[in-house]
């Protein structure tokens, strides 16, 4: 009877793990191979050079690093400005309110919509002489803060960002709002009974109640974020020089602009290590916190 | 008296403000719509040179000539095809599984779960050669089936991820009712687990329709017939490499853009109904 | 539950319909396949395609992949599972073509190109022809020999806007000849508050493209190619002298404002409409310009020299190019069909319905006026493709990411070429 159950309990999650292993693990294994080699993709021969790609990667690639780090930024705006914005209209859409449906198809524009299109948009809204930005900056009588967002390296990366996180918010709230959708309304009628007012019954049920999902969120924005780069390409390009340069950028520019396919597999192979670590991390912190 | 004028007066306040916030970004997702709506109707000439939103003279005829110097029919039901055995795929195989992870015990199960986290979080950039060879081997490349099963695999580990997530907050006390009731555990997570998840299954629904539907990149590769690409492959006839036909290329993506929002119209039925417990209980 | 395994039944066995209904069927004609990305040119691959057949009974399948860079991916991913078609073509630098070379995928054309005496390799531009073409001893180890079709030609140059040239006093049919000319422009553009030139200098080969050109100028082919070489530092004064051009572009309000940022579509389209004085672009923009606005009023113009010493020299001569599949089982009638396609009347017929220049000689009287002006100076260009030496890509890299960062005042030219210097002796040191 036991094993039955245990047989069973696997067979749940035999067609997940059977996909899984022939259209990832073999893949994985074989990047992981070629990331020890030096091999320009096209090549029948290949020069094993063991660690040497990583060694490469964590003390010498100082561009890896910064390409990190811009990543990182863009991420942090993400995680801040980016879910805060669609928590807070997630809220406001979950409560009855005029046009809610509205609203709700509205915010998830931006996600459907093609990068070229957004890439297209913002680039006239930010151009520097014909820009839309810069024009209502001078007609509000601000012309000294207009200016070339995308090229100026003080502010090209910052209004990358900004842009990514209104490309994503959508996906933010859609998920919130579902999440806020699964709390039982009888929970908040109880609350109010109890004489709680609507800030206490905020703090005492909806955020315990919606920390999973908040968790999920974030580390799916880490996801998206960190991996960001389409929209980049049709914003930048990378540039100026190294501002807006982000990791997938790199991997794609050893790939292809260095035939280096080998280094480009350990770069995704140690991209994914750091992604790792933090999502771990951020995954551990907020099961205690879930526990507290 | 005066205690019930002031929260109304607050509640005034609040609503505005919740309007103003709501209206200011509702502007700003929807100023683009508009913008590749107005430029799918202007020519070439114009697109840049007439800024307008509502441009002089329309040119419908933009849509029909990019329909069919597209050929969007044939790529349409590709893309739906693609688009229809993917979802269900991803919704059937990722519930069952993160409902065993969230429910069941069994060894080796956080290890498995966490191998679909670890998956989640490593891009494999040269990953396309490596399956190429693997597709070539198997006989699935340049096959219907091939590029489904690669897709069901790309949005498996995000789609146990967000379905467990939801699992485990869902209360255990109907599921414990139906198995006293005598019902197998396949029965449970058919009749109880998934109708209770109707919320997050249709952002799982939306979430990978939309990343099938604008998927290009594996499907050129691992195809070599026109007669199996999906819809984005027919928008590159647009973006040349040179030569990029703005007006026809947004009416294409306005064709393109459709079907996702009226998904996403239809999907929002079930996230916004809200899930009662009381509701549920027939 | 029931339902469940009927609708999975049900999905299955659509699947195999639709595998099975879409496998190709089988006739006893040979049919060319041929791989390509370029989107602008499949109606005419397509028309051309229908008339060999109608001539010769040989099917001939365009297989378009559009973006290039899928298009290249897959390219790569079919070399290592041993399934390209007959024909495609390879989007890389030479050393990445030589390696297809080696692993044995490219059928050396030498015997086809000089049989009867050499008579297509005589119809063809011979710097088209020098970009598939490998020299004895050349540093690839590749066998010598030409290796690819040419089917078209291209240039990329400095363009100018006449009508704002009459804005500033200049005479609109005497472009800048030096680079002191060109600052004196730059000065007036400046003062008039109107945009420079602009390119695509987000992507950085345009800007790579453009240093290469005064390279040549200033220090002239062989100095060059010793740099590549490793015999001449990046710290030499010369190339110190092609940074500092950069700068002083900048300076005089030369460069449109977000040029280091900008797309080469985006900076197509602010000339188009006349928003740019110059604009540096191959020679595919013509008919770009064409679709959005056929009345602008421009010309070609070499960009003015900077150094009387040597030559000013423009990148051109490489086109778009096909290679055979050694392993086809139809090599024979592949070369023929390519023998066809770059016969004079096709090339004419291509040139005439994409508004690309021939790749073969005899073609060229159906190419249009602005058309004619870039042939005009297809005696002065060259290709890192035909210099027989590569540059490590990131020496590539970290040089044209530096002029972007001289352009944005970041760094000097000094530093700059210290540090290209310093990426150039990294990679020299590493054993490969």
């Amino acid at each position: 009877m036991k094993f039955k159950s245990t047989l069973e309990n696997y067979l749940f999650v035999l067609p997940a793990v059977l996909i899984f292993s022939i259209f990832y693990i073999i893949p994985f294994l074989w990047v992981f191979q070629l990331g020890m080699y030096e091999w320009d993709g096209i090549m029948p021969t290949k020069t094993f050079v063991g660690l040497g790609n990583f060694k490469e990667i964590f003390f010498q690639d100082k561009i890896w690093w910064q390409s990190m780090f811009n990543a990182g930024y863009i991420t942090f705006i993400a995680l801040t400005f980016q879910n805060i914005l669609a928590f807070l209209l997630a809220l406001a859409c979950d409560r009855e309110i005029k046009l809610k449906n509205f609203y709700r198809l509205i915010f998830f524009i931006p996600p459907v919509l093609s990068e070229v299109v957004v890439g297209l948009v913002w680039q006239w809204i930010l151009d520097g002489n014909y820009g839309l930005l810069n024009g209502w900056l001078v007609h509000l009588g601000f012309p000294q803060f207009a200016h070339n967002w995308l090229s100026d390296p003080q502010t090209a990366l910052t209004t990358v960002a900004i842009v990514h996180s209104w490309k994503g918010f959508g996906w933010g709230f859609l998920i919130f709002l579902a999440g806020l959708q699964t709390i039982p309304r009888e929970l908040y009628e109880a609350a109010r009974v109890d004489g709680a007012n609507a800030w206490q019954s905020f703090k005492k049920i909806t955020i315990p109640l919606m920390i999973p999902v908040t968790v999920l969120v974030m580390i799916l924005t880490i996801l998206g974020t960190m991996q960001a780069f389409v929209l980049i390409i049709a914003m930048t390009g990378g540039g100026p020089a190294y501002h807006t340069e982000v990791p997938v950028l790199r991997i794609l520019a050893s790939m292809r602009g260095s035939s280096r396919f080998g280094y480009a597999c350990a770069q995704g192979l140690s991209f994914g290590l750091i992604l790792m670590v933090i999502s771990f991390i951020q995954y551990k912190f907020s099961s205690r916190a879930r526990k507290i | 008296m005066k205690s019930t004028l002031y929260y109304k007066a607050k509640k005034v306040t609040v609503n505005a403000l919740i309007h103003v916030l709501l209206i200011s970004v509702a502007i700003t997702c929807i100023f683009p719509l508009i913008w590749m709506i107005s430029s799918s109707l202007k020519t070439q000439e114009t697109i840049f040179s007439d800024t307008s939103l509502i441009p002089v003279k329309m040119h419908f005829e933009n849509y029909v000539q990019a329909w069919k110097e597209g050929g969007f029919g044939r790529y349409f039901l590709n893309s739906i095809f693609y688009t229809v055995s993917v979802v269900i795929g991803i919704i059937l195989v990722s519930s069952l599984a993160a409902y065993a992870f969230a429910r069941f015990k069994f060894p080796g199960s956080n290890l498995l779960f966490f191998m679909f986290m670890a998956a989640m979080m490593i891009p494999i950039p040269g990953s396309f050669v490596p399956l190429y060879v693997l597709l070539t081997k198997l006989h699935l490349r340049n096959t219907a089936i091939g590029y489904i099963l690669c897709m069901i695999n790309v949005g498996l580990s995000t789609s146990i991820f967000l379905l467990k997530t939801f699992f485990d907050k869902m209360p255990r006390e109907l599921e414990d009712a139906a198995r006293i009731d005598g019902c197998s555990k396949l029965g449970i997570w058919w009749h109880v687990a998934l109708p209770l998840a109707k919320p997050v299954l249709a952002v799982v629904v939306v979430f990978n329709a939309l990343a099938v539907w604008n998927e290009y990149v594996l499907a050129l590769i691992i195809f070599d017939s026109k007669g199996l690409m999906p819809l984005q492959v027919a928008l590159m006839t647009f973006q040349g490499e040179f030569i990029t036909r703005y007006p026809l290329l947004m009416a294409g993506l306005t064709i393109t853009a459709l079907p996702i929002i009226i998904l996403y119209i239809l999907m929002q039925k079930y996230i916004v109904k809200g899930v009662t417990q009381g509701a549920l209980v027939e | 539950m029931r339902k469940i395994y009927a609708f999975g039944l049900t999905l299955c066995a659509t699947l195999v319909f639709f595998g099975c209904a879409l496998q190709s069927k089988a006739t006893d004609k040979p049919t060319i396949t041929i791989w390509h990305w370029m989107t602008d040119r499949e109606p005419a691959f397509t028309e051309l395609a229908r008339r060999y057949e109608a001539k010769t009974g040989i099917r001939v399948n365009f297989e378009l992949y559009a973006p290039s860079d899928a298009y290249s991916q897959k390219v790569r991913a079919a070399a290592q599972g041993a399934t390209l078609p007959d024909i495609f073509g390879i989007l890389a630098e030479k050393r990445d073509f030589s390696s297809f070379i080696k692993a044995g995928h490219v059928l050396d054309l030498t015997p086809h190109m000089d049989a009867d005496s050499g008579r297509w390799r005589n119809s063809l531009f011979a710097k088209a022809l020098a970009v598939n073409e490998f020299n004895p001893g050349n540093k690839y180890g590749i066998e010598p020999g030409v290796y690819g079709v040419p089917i078209d030609v291209m240039a990329i140059q400095m363009l100018y806007n006449k009508g704002l040239f009459k804005k500033l006093g200049l005479d609109p049919e005497k472009p800048p000849l030096t680079f002191q000319e060109f600052v004196e422009i730059g000065k007036k553009i400046k003062a008039q508050n109107m945009q420079g030139m602009v390119s695509g200098w987000a992507e950085v080969w345009m800007i790579d493209c453009f240093a290469n050109n005064y390279a040549f100028n200033i220090m002239g082919k062989d100095k060059v190619i010793d740099t590549i070489k490793g015999k001449i530092p990046y710290t030499d004064p010369d190339w110190v002298k092609v940074l500092g051009l950069f700068k002083e572009m900048q300076e005089a309000g030369l460069l449109a404002t977000g040029v280091v940022t900008m797309v080469n579509k985006t900076a197509e389209q602010l000339f188009a409409n006349g928003k740019a004085v110059f604009a540096f672009n191959g020679s595919w923009c013509v008919n770009v310009y064409k679709g959005m606005n056929p009345g602008l009023k421009y010309g070609v113009m070499m960009p003015p020299r900077a150094s009387d010493k040597y030559p000013m020299v423009i990148w051109g001569g490489a086109g778009s190019s096909f290679m055979v599949n050694a392993r086809s089982k139809n090599k024979e009638e592949a070369v023929r069909f390519l023998q066809w396609l770059t016969d004079k009347e096709q090339q004419a017929y291509l040139a005439e319905t994409t508004n690309n220049l021939p790749a073969n000689k005899e073609s060229l009287s159906k190419v249009s006026e602005i058309l004619n002006e870039f042939v005009r100076n297809m005696d002065n260009t060259t290709h890192p493709n035909v210099w027989g030496v590569s540059e490590f890509p990131a020496v590539i890299e970290a040089f044209d990411k530096g002029i972007q960062s001289i352009i944005i005042k970041e760094k000097t030219p000094e530093q700059i070429a210290a540090e290209v210097q310093k990426i150039k002796a990294r990679e020299q040191a590493k054993k490969r």
